[in-house]
């Protein structure tokens, strides 16, 4: 079992081969390597899913592609591990990934006590509850006594205790390790709710016998601010990846897009100047070169265009960008200043 | 030789140099031995300690106490996700495993020595059944008949709202069985106390019958009279409680509700497709290995019983099982044990047992991996001896006493 084979080269690793793991910085090995390691989603329509051809594609995976072109200029040297909920964390201590990009929720004993960092956050969310139409129910207020399935090693089963209980209902949580499992036994009836993120709502939605015969309920229950996660204890590697999501949010509140980053090279703006690498020398200070954001841009696009093309109005989930708007569109996505 | 039993010894052995004595140099091999063990283990559990410590990874053993925070619906034991430690959420888990696997050897076990018996049966029919059924069930991964009988257990019932009814209150639908509950009042005591007294009384039954066959040779119905003393006693006693108006027993029935049933007792689908996925696997094990001690009995011991005059059912009852069971413990010591093993592959179907509960929810939540695997391998590691053992004592009994 994976967890059993993690937990012991984490054990091992930890025990034997301390000194020289820990001595060399992550980016240092992923340059020897040749390719970064991304902890994804299995299968999560829009944020982290092999296609037919073994090609991945979402958010989550378009984050990894945006640091493969920071650091070689060339999205394609990754490899994608996928990772269920249970065993994303161990994974990522063990070192089998240099990163975890895989829709996590960034909450304090996570950080505290699992030696992680969430260095940035890149998509907003908050745990709803999808029903089959025919219940008849309209309001998660209306779930007393039913049974939820979900995903164990998430968040979503802490809240779900926690939702319950605030509001003084009885349920029967039924829990599976993959997202699969749980939603196939929510499909097949085994569970009057599914819950998830909402975003994961309407990726799992799309995959039911009958998608209309599913509706999402309106509350949203928790805040879950989801995020890449990195080993605790290595800042330059903490910033690189912070500051690759920051790069893409001030692209986009620039303007510059994947079609116009070449003609953007030139232009006169301090601003799009910094963030291309053509003033300044940002990038060094990230132990990469300074065209590092300029080839972010070019390969994989600003946030915008990610979100739009993986869970927006390019994708069939249709998710408003909503609280993941920039700053100044009366979202959260701020990214502070490159100078 | 100077140690050589062949010479007579005189008075006293020769003196060796403790360095070339063979004695003492075995030993301190091993006392070295033990040490370099011993060294190097504590050596990488020192080392793993530290080396969580500085990538600020919790580790020690204090998490058990914290508040669990989640819930586990099929418990044996009371558990909430408010007042709960993760400490409890590992003895829910344990016991979950504990009776799953207590349950599996008990119907594999029925299951498997029927099977075996009737491999071997003269009518051809039930043999070749019994034949084909080891085949196919033994030659199939366990986890893909867990998946296909937890699918085909959700799939062929119905759902929660149009529950399939039963005579006496039973229902069934996708999330599982349900059954009157029975509620036991302050003066139920009395009926335990009557199956306790009516099976006393039935071995002492037995115990004189023994000594009478013995004496005269005469037969006692054994059987029915115990059977009426365990049964008839604790339902007399119930009966007489009743008529006097204090029915020690009311029975909560399932009752429909927004959802689903409310009320009564729920076996789980979980519960019932792992339990049925085990039994019918381990039980072709089990009868492979029946039928491997029956014949391992020679035929004579058949044709001496015939000869004798006794007849088929008491010739294998008395004379084949009993030999048969020394060549048939030990393989299925090994069985019970896979068993409770192989119950571990519930996490792929949602039963909250001790590696889905713990190994996976608690681990997930705390992230300390070590600790939690660790723990988890240790209380496999027990089960396995406890069970090995008890079966090892059985086996004592039961093996050939040579004198």
């Amino acid at each position: 079992m994976k967890t059993i084979v993690a937990a012991l080269t984490l054990a091992l690793g930890a025990s034997v081969l301390s000194g020289a793991a820990q001595a060399q910085s992550t980016l240092a090995g992923i340059k020897q390597k040749g390719f970064l390691t991304c902890g994804s989603n299995p299968g999560l329509a829009g944020f982290g899913v092999p296609d037919a051809q073994g090609r991945w594609t979402g958010l989550d995976v378009d984050f990894c592609k945006a640091l493969a072109a920071a650091i070689f200029n060339d999205t394609s040297k990754i490899r994608f591990i996928p990772l269920s909920a249970k065993d994303r964390f161990t994974a990522l201590q063990s070192g089998e990934v240099d990163v975890l990009s895989r829709n996590t929720t960034w909450s304090m004993s996570r950080d505290t006590s699992l030696g992680l960092d969430f260095p940035a956050v890149n998509f907003y969310d908050g745990q709803g509850f999808m029903v089959k139409k025919k219940l008849g129910v309209t309001s998660a207020k209306q779930l007393d006594g039913a049974s939820v399935c979900t995903q164990q090693g998430t968040t979503t089963e802490l809240n779900l205790a926690d939702y319950f209980r605030a509001n003084k209902m009885k349920y029967e949580v039924v829990a599976f390790a993959t997202a699969d499992e749980t939603f196939k036994a929510y499909d097949s009836g085994r569970c009057d709710a599914f819950t998830t993120d909402a975003s994961g709502l309407y990726a799992e939605r799309l995959r039911a016998a009958n998608p209309d015969d599913n509706i999402v309920l309106p509350e949203i229950i928790s805040k879950e601010p989801l995020a890449p996660a990195v080993r605790h204890g290595d800042s330059q590697w903490a910033d690189i990846v912070r500051w690759t999501h920051f790069a893409m949010l001030n692209a986009e509140e620039a303007g510059v897009t994947q079609a116009n980053v070449d003609q953007m090279k030139g232009s006169d703006n301090p601003d799009v100047r910094r963030i291309l690498g053509t003033e300044g020398k940002f990038g060094e200070g990230l132990g990469l070169t300074n065209d590092w954001a300029y080839r972010v841009i070019k390969l994989v696009g600003n946030y915008g265009e990610v979100f739009e093309r993986n869970v927006g109005q390019g994708s069939p989930l249709k998710i408003q960008r909503g609280v993941n708007a920039l700053w100044s569109k009366g979202g959260l996505q701020y990214g502070p200043p490159i100078r | 030789m100077s140690n050589s039993p062949s010479v007579a010894p005189p008075s006293r052995p020769p003196r060796v140099s403790p360095l070339y004595d063979p004695r003492v140099r075995g030993w301190a091999y091993q006392i070295l031995l033990v040490l370099a063990v011993g060294l190097l283990v504590w050596a990488a559990i020192d080392n793993a300690a530290e080396n969580l410590r500085n990538a600020r990874i919790a580790s020690g053993f204090g998490f058990l106490s914290n508040t669990a925070g989640f819930d586990v619906s099929q418990s044996l034991v009371p558990f909430a996700a408010a007042s709960s430690t993760y400490g409890q959420a590992f003895v829910v888990g344990l016991l979950n495993t504990l009776i799953v696997a207590a349950i599996g050897i008990v119907l594999a076990t029925l299951l498997g020595f029927l099977i075996g018996v009737a491999r071997l049966s003269p009518n051809w029919m039930l043999a070749k059944l019994a034949g084909v059924y080891v085949e196919v069930i033994r030659n199939i991964p366990l986890l893909l008949q867990l998946l296909f009988w937890y699918v085909a257990v959700l799939s062929a019932l119905p759902g929660a709202r149009e529950s399939l009814s039963l005579p006496g209150s039973v229902f069934l639908n996708q999330r599982g069985l349900y059954v009157p509950k029975p509620i036991l009042a302050a003066d139920a005591w009395a009926i335990p106390l009557a199956l306790g007294l009516g099976l006393a009384a039935a071995i002492a039954y037995r115990v004189r019958a023994r000594h009478r066959q013995a004496r005269t040779g005469r037969q006692a119905p054994v059987g029915l009279v115990g059977l009426a003393l365990v049964l008839g006693l604790p339902l007399a006693t119930w009966g007489v409680l009743a008529l006097v108006g204090a029915d020690p027993v009311t029975v909560e029935v399932p009752v429909k509700g927004t959802f689903n049933l409310r009320g009564g007792l729920q076996l789980y689908p979980e519960f019932v497709a792992l339990v049925l996925g085990l039994t019918l696997y381990t039980a072709a094990f089990i009868a492979e290995v029946v039928r491997a001690g029956i014949q391992a009995v020679s035929r004579g011991q058949t044709e001496a019983a015939r000869a004798l005059g006794l007849q088929p059912g008491p010739t294998l009852r008395l004379v084949v099982i009993p030999q048969a069971m020394r060549v048939i413990v030990p393989p299925l010591t090994s069985q019970y044990l896979n068993l409770t093993k192989n119950s571990s592959l519930a996490v792929a179907i949602g039963y909250p047992d001790l590696v889905q509960v713990f190994m996976g929810t608690v681990l997930n939540q705390t992230g300390q991996a070590v600790e939690v695997v660790a723990i988890t391998m240790a209380v496999y590691l027990s089960i396995s001896l406890v069970t090995a053992l008890v079966m090892n004592v059985y086996n004592r009994r039961v093996a050939l006493v040579e004198r």
